[in-house]
C-alpha cells in the first residue's frame, strides 16, 4: 500500500466565538479517493479551506503535511503551486468568458501580457479531451450545463499539475447522468495517478468512489474507515457521522396531543418546485406534509434536499419555479403567491440566512423588528415612533438580546441576538403558523437554548411550528413529528417515539433511486 | 459672531468658563459629536465654508440681499436633492432629471406664452407631466427590471431632444407675473413702516415657537418611556442654538426683501419630505428595499410598487424645479438645467447617502446641497472663474464622501 501523501495534524481552528475544528487528524494515501462526510457544520468545508490555505497558516494550529514537507501556505495561490487544488461547491467561473479563458483565468499561455491563443486553445482542447467533455474551448461558459461546468473547473485544475484534487460536495447541483460522469472522471484521474479528496453525504456515491472515508463531527475527525472492507456498511458510516454525545439541552416538552377532527393549521398538498434557472431539475418534488396547531414537526434532510427551497416556494414564491401544489390553512385552500399574501394569511418565514434575507444589517433594532408588521404600528400610514420603540423595548426585554439600546444597528450584534431580533420581528406580525429554518445556525449553546425555550412557548400558545434542521439532536429533542427529505422528496415521517437519529439519517441519506 | 449660530447645537462655542460644569459640557459634546458622527460631520463643515467665506469676502457673503440670492439661486437644486435622496436610498439613481427640468420648463412656455393657458392651470399641468414622465421611468425600472442607470440616461437624452423640439432650439418667454412670482417673488408686506420686513419677521417667530415646542414635547415623551435623554444643560444650549440660528436667517431675510416664496415651498417640502422618510410607512419601505433587498421582499415589503412612486415623485420633484428654474430666468431655453442632475447627485452623498442604498435623510440632501451653494456663491463673490470653481466642487465631494468612508472603516475595525 502506498504512504500518506498528506498527512493533517490535530487540526483546531476558531471562529469569533465558535470552534469549528477541534483537534482534526486526517491522512491521505498517494493515489486514492478519500471521501470526507459528515453532518452540516461538522467542518468539511474549513477544513478544506484551512488545506487549500484559503485560512492561511498562522489562522489555525496544528501541522499540514504534503509530500513530506511541512507546508505553511499563506493563499490559495501558494497551495496550487504545490499541486493541490479545490473546487468549491459554488463553481468559480466567469460565465461569459469561454471555456479556454476560464481554464486558464489567472494562469494564461502569455508572453509579456500578451495572450497566446494558438496555444490556449491547443492545450485547452487537450484538457477538455482528458476530461471527456466534448465541446469547443471557445463556448461560452453560461451556454453549457452545470454538469459540463464541473468538467472544466476539473481541467482547470488539471491545468495547473494537479496532484491532490479536492471536490467539495461535486454532485449536490448535478442530475443522476452527470453525477455518474463526474464520479467515472474521478476515478479515471485515480488511475492516472491523480490523488482526490471528495467531500459527499451520499453514502452510494461514497461506496462507489472512495478507498477510505474519514468521519468528521462537531469539528473532530472521529474515524477514518475501508471503504472496501466489508464491515463499513452505509449504517456503519451513519452512526460513525450521528453518534455524539447529546449534551445539547433542550427545554422540558409536553409531547402534543393534537385535537381530533380539527384539520391541520398549514397542509401543503403535491407541492413541486423547479430550479430557478435549470428548469429541468425538480428541487421539491410532489412533497406533502402538515402540522397542527401546538404542534412542532421537523423536517429533516442534508444540504440540498430541498427543504428551504421548499419553504420559500410555499412563501410567496420566493424561491424557485412553483410547478403545482396546493396550500391549505386550517382546511381551507389558500393563495401565497407573494410574500404579502402569505402574511396576510398568518405565515411566517424565518429563514436560514439572516444576515441576506431576514435583516437590514444597517437598521436599527427597532425598525427591522417592526418592518414586517409596520401597520400596527402606524396609523394611516404615520408610524407612532413611541409605541414602535416600546414593542421593540418589550421584546428586548422577553426575548432577552443584548444590546444597550433598541437603537442599535443590527449589524453590530452577535450572530444569536441577531437571530432573536428576527424571531421578534415574525413574532410581531403575529402568525399562525411559523416556519423556522434553521432557528440556531451559527449561534453558541447558550442562545440555542433560548431560543428553544421562544419555539416551545410558542407552540405552548397554540401556533403550528415547522421546525427544519440539519442537526438531529434538535429535531428529536423539540419536534413532535419529523419529516425527512432527500434530492426534493420526502422520504419518510416519524413520531417523537420512532425517531432516532439513525432512523433519520437513513432517510435523509437516501438517493432517488433507492427510494423508487 | 453669527456665523457660528448657523451651525449645529454641537458646534456652539464650547464653555466659556473653565469651571467643572463647563468641562462636563465639552466632555458630553465631545461624546454626542463623536456618536452622531455623520449628522454634524456635515453641518460642521458647512458652517466653516460659511465662516470661511465671510471672512475672505469681507462679510460680503453674509450681506442681507446676498443670502437672499443664495437661497433663489440653489432652490431648484435643493428640490431635486430632495428627490434625488429618496432614489438614492432606495437604492438607484437618476440621471434624467436635469433634462426632465428643461422639458417641463419649455412645456410651460408653450402652454402660457405660446397658448396663453391661465398660469395656475399650467402649473398644474406641468407637474402631472413630470410625474407622468417620472411614473414611466419608474415603471420601466420597478416592474420590467431595467436597471435605473439604464432608464435615466435614455430618460437624459430624451427629454433633451424633446426640450429642443418643443423649442425649435429658441428662448421662450416672457412668463405671465404670477410664475415669475414663484420663481422671483418674496412675501407680500403688511402693517406699520419698520425697518424690517412684517410678515417675515413673524414667520420667523412662529417657525421658533414649533421649533421650540416640538423639541420640548419630543423630550417629554422620551422621558415618559424612560429613555435616556440629552442632559438639561445640553438640551437648552441646542435650544439656543436652534432658536438663534432660525433668528440670523430670519432677521437677515427681513432686512432685505423678505422671504423668498421659494424659501417657504422649500420649507414645506423639508418638513413634509423629512415627516415622510421617519414617519410613515411608505419612508420605511424605502431604507428597507435599500437596506436590504431580500430581506424586505421576504418582510412582505412591495418593494416594485415602492420604486415606482419613488421616480414618480422624482419626476414632479423635478418638474417644480423645472417651473422655478423657468420663473427665475422668465425664459424657457433649451439649454436650462444642464448638470442638474449632477449637483443633485453630488448634493445627496455629500449629505450623507450611500452608493448602496438604505442610508441618507432628507436634511442631509439639504446640507449637501446648501454646502455646493455656499462654494458656488462664494466663489463668484471672489470672481473664481467657473473653470476653477468646478475643480472646486469636485474636489469638495471627494473629501465629504472620503472622510466618511475613513470614519466608517475607523469605527467599524
Amino acid at each position: 500500500m502506498a504512504g500518506p501523501v498528506l498527512e493533517m495534524r490535530s487540526i483546531v481552528k476558531t471562529f469569533p466565538g465558535v470552534k469549528a475544528l477541534s483537534d482534526v487528524t486526517l491522512t491521505v494515501r498517494q493515489g486514492e479517493v478519500h471521501a470526507i462526510c459528515g453532518e452540516n457544520g461538522a467542518g468539511k468545508s474549513t477544513l478544506m479551506k484551512v488545506l487549500s490555505g484559503v485560512h492561511p497558516h498562522g489562522s489555525y494550529e496544528g501541522e499540514i503535511l504534503f509530500e513530506g514537507d511541512v507546508c505553511r501556505f499563506r493563499d490559495i495561490r501558494a497551495s496550487e503551486q504545490h499541486g493541490i487544488v479545490i473546487i468549491h461547491q459554488e463553481l468559480a467561473l466567469v460565465p461569459f468568458l469561454s471555456i479556454a479563458e476560464n481554464i486558464f483565468l489567472g494562469n494564461e499561455h502569455a508572453k509579456r501580457g500578451f495572450v497566446n491563443w494558438n496555444e490556449t486553445l491547443r492545450h485547452a482542447s487537450e484538457l477538455l479531451r482528458r476530461v471527456g467533455l466534448d465541446e469547443h474551448p471557445e463556448t461560452r461558459v453560461a451556454d453549457i450545463g452545470v454538469g459540463k461546468q464541473q468538467l472544466v473547473e476539473i481541467a482547470k485544475a488539471l491545468s495547473k499539475e494537479v496532484k491532490l484534487l479536492i471536490l467539495d460536495e461535486p454532485t449536490a447541483a448535478l442530475n443522476d447522468e452527470d453525477s455518474g460522469k463526474l464520479l467515472d472522471l474521478i476515478l479515471e484521474l485515480k488511475n492516472q495517478g491523480i490523488t482526490s479528496i471528495i467531500i459527499s453525504h451520499k453514502l452510494n456515491e461514497i461506496r462507489r468512489v472512495a478507498d477510505s472515508v474519514t468521519i468528521l463531527r462537531d469539528g473532530r475527525s472521529i474515524e477514518t474507515l475501508d471503504v472496501k472492507a466489508a464491515e463499513t456498511t452505509e449504517d456503519r458510516i451513519i452512526s460513525g457521522m450521528v453518534g455524539r454525545d447529546l449534551d445539547h439541552r433542550f427545554p422540558e416538552r409536553t409531547p402534543h396531543h393534537p385535537e381530533e377532527g380539527a384539520a391541520p393549521a398549514l397542509e401543503i398538498r403535491d407541492w413541486t418546485v423547479h430550479h430557478p434557472i435549470d428548469q429541468q431539475r425538480k428541487v421539491a418534488d410532489a412533497v406533502s406534509l402538515q402540522v397542527r396547531r401546538g404542534e412542532i414537526v421537523g423536517i429533516a434532510g442534508l444540504m440540498g434536499a430541498g427543504r428551504t427551497e421548499l419553504a420559500m416556494n410555499v412563501f410567496g414564491r420566493s424561491y424557485g419555479r412553483y410547478a403545482g401544489g396546493t396550500v391549505l390553512k386550517d382546511g381551507k385552500e389558500i393563495r401565497t403567491r407573494t410574500v404579502a399574501e402569505a402574511v396576510g394569511h398568518g405565515i411566517a418565514y424565518v429563514t436560514e440566512d439572516r444576515k441576506h434575507y431576514g435583516l437590514n444589517l444597517i437598521d436599527t433594532i427597532n425598525r427591522n423588528i417592526s418592518l414586517t408588521a409596520l401597520g400596527k404600528v402606524a396609523n394611516r400610514g404615520i408610524v407612532d415612533e413611541h409605541e414602535e420603540r416600546q414593542v421593540a423595548e418589550r421584546y428586548r426585554k422577553s426575548m432577552n438580546i443584548k444590546a444597550p439600546t433598541v437603537f442599535e444597528p443590527v449589524g453590530k450584534l452577535s450572530g444569536g441576538n441577531q437571530q432573536k431580533v428576527v424571531l421578534s420581528k415574525w413574532i410581531f406580525a403575529g402568525p399562525d403558523v411559523l416556519i423556522l429554518d434553521e432557528p440556531t445556525r451559527g449561534i453558541d449553546v447558550g442562545a440555542k437554548f433560548e431560543i428553544y425555550t421562544v419555539i416551545d412557548k410558542l407552540a405552548a400558545e397554540g401556533k403550528a411550528i415547522i421546525f427544519i434542521s440539519s442537526e438531529l439532536p434538535e429535531l428529536l429533542g423539540m419536534c413532535d413529528r419529523i419529516y425527512t427529505m432527500a434530492a426534493g422528496r420526502l422520504t419518510g415521517e416519524f413520531s417523537r417515539a420512532e425517531a432516532t437519529q439513525e432512523v433519520l439519517m437513513r432517510q435523509m441519506t437516501k438517493d432517488k433511486e433507492v427510494t423508487r | 459672531m453669527s456665523t457660528d449660530v448657523t451651525n449645529s447645537p454641537a458646534e456652539a462655542p464650547p464653555g466659556r468658563g473653565g469651571g467643572e460644569t463647563g468641562e462636563n459640557l465639552v466632555r458630553l459634546m465631545i461624546d454626542g459629536l463623536r456618536r452622531n458622527m455623520r449628522q454634524y460631520g456635515m453641518l460642521i463643515a458647512l458652517g466653516l465654508i460659511v465662516a470661511l467665506f465671510a471672512v475672505w469676502t469681507d462679510g460680503d457673503l453674509l450681506l442681507p440681499r446676498n443670502v437672499s440670492n443664495l437661497v433663489l439661486q440653489n432652490s431648484y437644486i435643493l428640490i431635486l436633492a430632495i428627490g434625488m435622496m429618496l432614489v438614492i436610498i432606495a437604492g438607484h439613481i437618476d440621471l434624467s432629471v436635469g433634462s426632465l427640468t428643461a422639458f417641463v420648463g419649455s412645456f410651460a412656455a408653450v402652454l402660457m406664452v405660446e397658448h396663453r393657458v391661465a398660469w395656475p392651470l399650467a402649473l398644474l399641468l406641468c407637474l402631472v407631466v413630470g410625474a407622468v414622465a417620472g411614473s414611466i421611468q419608474g415603471f420601466l425600472i420597478a416592474y420590467l427590471g431595467i436597471p435605473s442607470f439604464i432608464v435615466t440616461l435614455a430618460g437624459m437624452l430624451l427629454f433633451r431632444g424633446l426640450t429642443e423640439i418643443l423649442l425649435k432650439g429658441q428662448t421662450l418667454g416672457p412668463f405671465p407675473d404670477g410664475l415669475q412670482k414663484v420663481g422671483n417673488g418674496f412675501l407680500p408686506e403688511v402693517g406699520p413702516t419698520t425697518n424690517y420686513h412684517n410678515i417675515t419677521l413673524l414667520l420667523g417667530l412662529a417657525v421658533i415657537v414649533f421649533v421650540v415646542l416640538q423639541e420640548v414635547r419630543d423630550r417629554k415623551r422620551q422621558q415618559e418611556f424612560t429613555l435616556d435623554v440629552l442632559p438639561a444643560k445640553l438640551f437648552a444650549l441646542k435650544l439656543v442654538a436652534l432658536v438663534a440660528a432660525v433668528l440670523t436667517v430670519t432677521m437677515l431675510l427681513a432686512s432685505y426683501k423678505g422671504a423668498p416664496i421659494v424659501l417657504l415651498i422649500l420649507g414645506v417640502l423639508v418638513v413634509g419630505y423629512g415627516y415622510v422618510m421617519r414617519n410613515a410607512v411608505f419612508g420605511r419601505h424605502i431604507y428597507a428595499i435599500g437596506g436590504n433587498l431580500p430581506a424586505a421582499k421576504l418582510s412582505g415589503v412591495k418593494d416594485k410598487k415602492v420604486t415606482f412612486y419613488v421616480f414618480l415623485n422624482m419626476g414632479m420633484l423635478a418638474a417644480l424645479a423645472g417651473l422655478v428654474v423657468a420663473a427665475r430666468l422668465n425664459a424657457a431655453s433649451p439649454k436650462a438645467g444642464l448638470n442638474f442632475e449632477l449637483e443633485a447627485i453630488a448634493s445627496s452623498f455629500i449629505g450623507g447617502a450611500s452608493m448602496s442604498g438604505g442610508v441618507g435623510t432628507v436634511l442631509g440632501a439639504i446640507i449637501g446641497g446648501l454646502v455646493l451653494g455656499v462654494l458656488n456663491n462664494g466663489m463668484n463673490l471672489l470672481s473664481v472663474g467657473t473653470d476653477w470653481q468646478q475643480v472646486i466642487k469636485g474636489l469638495a465631494l471627494l473629501a465629504a464622501v472620503g472622510f466618511d468612508v475613513w470614519n466608517k472603516r475607523k469605527s467599524g475595525s
